[in-house]
């Protein structure tokens, strides 16, 4: 532990720290542009610049510079300030003085530090130096001329992407950064890159010119695009959610957020669902709740009323549907909307143990049956840094591009009870061997013999538990700790053949074995499942309600409703509470307060923001073996995975111009 | 020097260079720049390899050689790094020609010394002989580029053509090595001044004379 000084301040530093993390620690604050606590440092914007003895009588770059016993720093010297003057006036001599048409104006870096830090006026008066733009992809907006060449978004697409496309061509005051031949950024957390910019260059496409941060309202929310539970921000003006913006929380997506969790916002205001539907002589018409209301209840469901969980619901909402079921008598929930029917009865086996920042340290990791970067981008990020840091990792399942070195075992998932050897002694040499179960195993029944690899070798041990299911759903886990499974699935539903189904949400479920039964479909988008109801009660989306979630390593998160559904469209529990009344029964709740409070008393670890405890992993049955053949992952197309982002413009261009440009371009050849 | 630009991404490029691969010689050369580097560090012999695939271009078109987008394609699949820090790399560095250029590529020092020795007149001569800056000639011989210092200054002004330099220019001195390449004759490389062996002083020696035939031990007459 170095002693420094700075400003005249002793503190101890940790071994390793840097001059400008000493500063911070000090509590100063030191204008950087280039450096960035998650990126490697590149130390060439110039910004950081401290007065530092022993050393040349110079400014020194804080950030590249390691802070050693005896320093001592200054920040706040007659030469410190010079240097931030003179660093500022060369950086501004080449940005264009366009701020009021560029889309960073009001978070803007360079904005706010010029304002504190430089000289207030500029002496150069010859031409300024322009880029062309580069085309980098439906998602970034590129101003290259305010380019001042720090390089965090170079260094973010080959360190934290693991995707090298971005770069910095020439050199001097011709450098520029681009990516290969100007074609998109082709990967799941490219949109990141909008955020690490400090100027205007990288903006986002679908945002711009849109509105101006200083009127937007910021709500706290978690992204429901994928079962990861990221920390977003909504920002919001009048009714309307402009964009989504992750927030740091380390433990779950640092400060990242995937580009389908980002963008979709755009789908909240389209295809929306804002008025009561029933089907009259096979063609939804318009009706009113009253009307609805009546014709639920006409049904006369009883004990025979079923209730289907989407993949987006909150938990407030499913428990306000599992009391309106028990009232009626019945316990048909389900959320495995596609038929998967795994054990449930210890969740801990289908949890993501290791947790999402604890697989960073683990040292061999085996994939089974999951696509992780297009199921949970931002863990595909967290292993990639496992890899780093010298992970080994296998993948029984069909290829897909990894962005480590990575070895597929095939497709058979019998590997998975009998390794082959390289992989076998890497997880018999592993000090934290790790697994990941996907969607695609657990389909096919291999939840066991996971369990049985597990044990094998040694997955769980002091302080390290390496047995991870990673769902997709970002209502999966507390649809499960509200008891949304039956044992068959949703085989167990259609062969109790109930007159009333409540498909929340749920529009990945086959409604065909429902065809006698009367289908009421509560949700925000006009999606399959809507196509498939009989009656069509408009709700809220995640960004219009308060509710809890819970993401696939078990963390219960809260989020805060950041604007108000449109048109009739209503917060789900109340259109559960009124149908209740229709129905006739008592569900115990007449506010969202009570509702809350209810489903904390009967799942407490809901009430609890934090990693809930599922207790220990079953034992494993040794005889378990995994069989059968993954044909194919469950996402067909990552920009595509849920209502919302069906209905977004932005995410469907995505689709087409990423994922299928290639077969676009051919066809028009 | 500002006007560098990578040769737009034509089919006709394409079709022209995408089949590139080392030839025989060559890709041994490669292998043994890669094997230099311990197992894993291809990247280390980028610089290199680009060298040695602007060089192959040359003897394929009978010019100094450039670097078609297939061919820095092909070397970055060859040392399995990600294409655009290859590129990076060849449009950083001027050595590597991101254009076509003539069978000779006649850089000419523009900077101090070598202007105040009269490098105007250089540059003036060379298009006078029908060269254009960054353009090949008509009969596809010259390109013509004004460069920074080359570390001639002792012998400035000075150009380089393709792998050699020639210093101490005067315009009859230039037209001189300029006709005899033409001839496909071989100029003699290096000081064109009449006495002068390389940067030694011109007039003969000013210091240390006494060390020009043999050794001579200075340290008495301190």
């Amino acid at each position: 532990m170095p002693k420094v000084t700075v400003d005249g301040q002793e503190l101890d530093v940790p071994d390793g720290a840097t001059v400008l993390q000493a500063c911070e620690l000090a509590g100063k604050e030191i204008p950087r542009f280039c450096y960035h606590e998650r990126l490697s440092i590149a130390g060439n914007c110039r910004m950081c610049l401290v007065e530092v003895k022993p050393g040349p009588p110079k400014p020194q770059a804080s950030c590249a510079l390691p802070a050693t016993e005896g320093q001592e720093i200054r920040t706040d010297s007659e030469m410190v300030k010079t240097a931030r003057e003179g660093v500022m006036e060369f950086l501004l001599i080449n940005h264009p003085l366009d701020c009021p048409i560029c889309d960073q104006g009001g978070e803007c870096d360079l904005q706010d530090q010029s304002v504190a830090y430089g000289r207030g006026a500029t002496r150069y008066t010859a031409n300024k130096r322009a880029v062309t733009e580069k085309y980098m992809g439906p998602l970034i907006k590129t101003v290259m001329t305010r380019c001042i060449h720090c390089t965090r978004c170079v260094r973010f697409s080959e360190e934290i992407a693991g995707v090298d496309e971005i770069g910095a061509l020439y050199r001097g005051e011709d450098m520029q950064i681009t990516t290969y031949l100007e074609q998109a950024a082709q990967h799941e957390l490219s949109a990141n890159v909008i955020d690490l910019c400090p100027v205007g260059a990288l903006t986002s496409r679908p945002y711009a010119f849109e509105a101006r941060p200083w009127e937007l309202k910021k709500t706290l929310s978690i992204d429901v695009s994928d079962a990861m539970g990221a920390n977003i921000r909504l920002d919001s003006r009048g009714r309307e959610v402009m964009r989504a913006l992750p927030r740091i929380n380390d433990d779950v997506n640092e400060e990242w957020l995937s580009d389908k969790g980002r963008y979709q916002v755009d789908g909240l205001t389209k295809r929306r669902l804002d008025k009561v539907f029933m089907r009259k002589r096979g063609k939804l018409t318009e009706a009113s709740w009253d009307e609805a209301f009546k014709a639920i209840a006409k049904a006369k469901p009883g004990k025979k009323i079923a209730a289907v969980a989407g993949d987006m619901v909150d938990c407030e909402t499913m428990f306000a549907a599992k009391s309106l079921l028990g009232a009626m008598g019945s316990k048909l929930l389900e959320g495995r909307q596609t038929g998967m029917d795994y054990d449930v009865s210890n969740l801990a086996a289908v949890n993501f143990n290791t947790t999402f920042a604890g697989i960073e340290r683990a040292d061999a990791i085996l994939i089974v049956g999951s696509h992780v970067r297009w199921e949970a981008a931002l863990l595909n990020a967290r292993i990639r840094k496992a890899v780093k840091n010298g992970a080994q990792v296998f993948v029984v399942g069909p290829e897909w591009e990894t962005t480590y070195p990575a070895t597929f075992l095939g497709e058979d998932l019998s590997v998975v009870s009998k390794l082959p050897k390289a992989a076998a002694d890497a997880f018999k040499g592993a000090e934290r061997p790790a697994m990941i179960m996907g969607g695609a195993a657990l389909a096919k029944g291999a939840l066991a013999g996971g369990l049985a690899f597990a044990s094998k070798y040694k997955l769980v041990k002091k302080d390290w538990n390496g047995f991870n299911v990673l769902h997709f759903s970002a209502a999966r886990m507390g649809g499960l700790m509200l008891g949304y499974a039956q044992k068959n699935g949703m085989a167990d539903i259609a062969k109790a053949k109930p007159k009333v189904v409540l498909s929340l949400g749920a529009d990945e479920m086959d409604f065909e074995p429902f065809a006698d039964a009367l289908k009421v479909y509560i949700g925000h988008h006009g999606d399959k499942g809507a196509h498939a109801a009989d009656i069509i009660l408009p709700a809220a989306s995640y960004a219009e309600k308060d509710g809890t979630y819970v993401n696939s390593e078990g963390r219960v998160q809260f989020a805060e409703k950041a604007v108000f559904a449109p048109g009739d469209a209503r917060e789900d529990w109340t259109i559960l509470r009124a149908l209740a009344d229709a129905l006739g029964v008592e569900v115990g709740f007449d506010t969202f307060d009570q509702l809350q409070s209810a489903m904390i008393k009967a799942v407490p670890a809901l009430g609890e923001e934090g990693l809930a405890n599922y207790g220990d992993l079953p034992k494993a049955d040794s005889k378990a073996k995994a069989e059968g053949v993954i044909d194919a992952y469950p996402i067909k197309d990552f920009y595509l995975t849920n209502p919302i982002a069906r209905a977004s413009a932005v995410m469907q261009q995505c689709s087409a111009e990423l994922l299928h440009g290639e077969e676009m371009r051919e066809a028009a050849e | 020097m500002a006007n560098r630009h990578i040769a737009p991404d034509t089919p006709e490029l394409r079709e022209r260079w995408g089949s590139f691969e080392w030839t025989k010689e060559n890709k041994a050369k490669a292998d043994w720049h890669i094997a230099k580097y311990p197992e894993g560090r291809a990247k280390s012999a980028t610089m290199p390899l680009l060298d040695l695939a602007q060089r192959q271009v040359g003897a394929e078109t009978d010019t100094q050689g450039w670097l078609p987008l297939p061919v820095i394609e092909y070397v970055a699949a060859y040392i399995d790094v990600p294409v655009i820090r290859v590129l990076e790399v060849a449009t950083f560095y001027f050595m590597y020609n991101l254009v076509p250029v003539g069978k000779y590529h006649v850089q000419v020092c523009g900077t101090t010394p070598c202007m105040l020795r009269g490098s105007d007149d250089i540059i003036a001569a060379c298009k006078k002989r029908g060269m254009a800056k960054g353009e090949v000639s008509e009969d596809g011989l010259w390109t013509l580029t004004e460069v920074e210092c080359m570390g001639n200054c002792a012998t400035a002004p000075m150009v380089q053509i393709n792998d050699a330099n020639y210093e101490d220019l005067t315009v009859e001195r230039l037209d001189a090595v300029l006709d005899a390449l033409t001839k496909g004759e071989e100029p003699k490389e290096g000081t064109q001044e009449p006495g002068r062996h390389t940067s030694e002083p011109s007039g003969g020696p000013t210091t240390l004379k006494d060390m020009v035939d043999a050794n001579h031990d200075y340290r008495k007459e301190w």
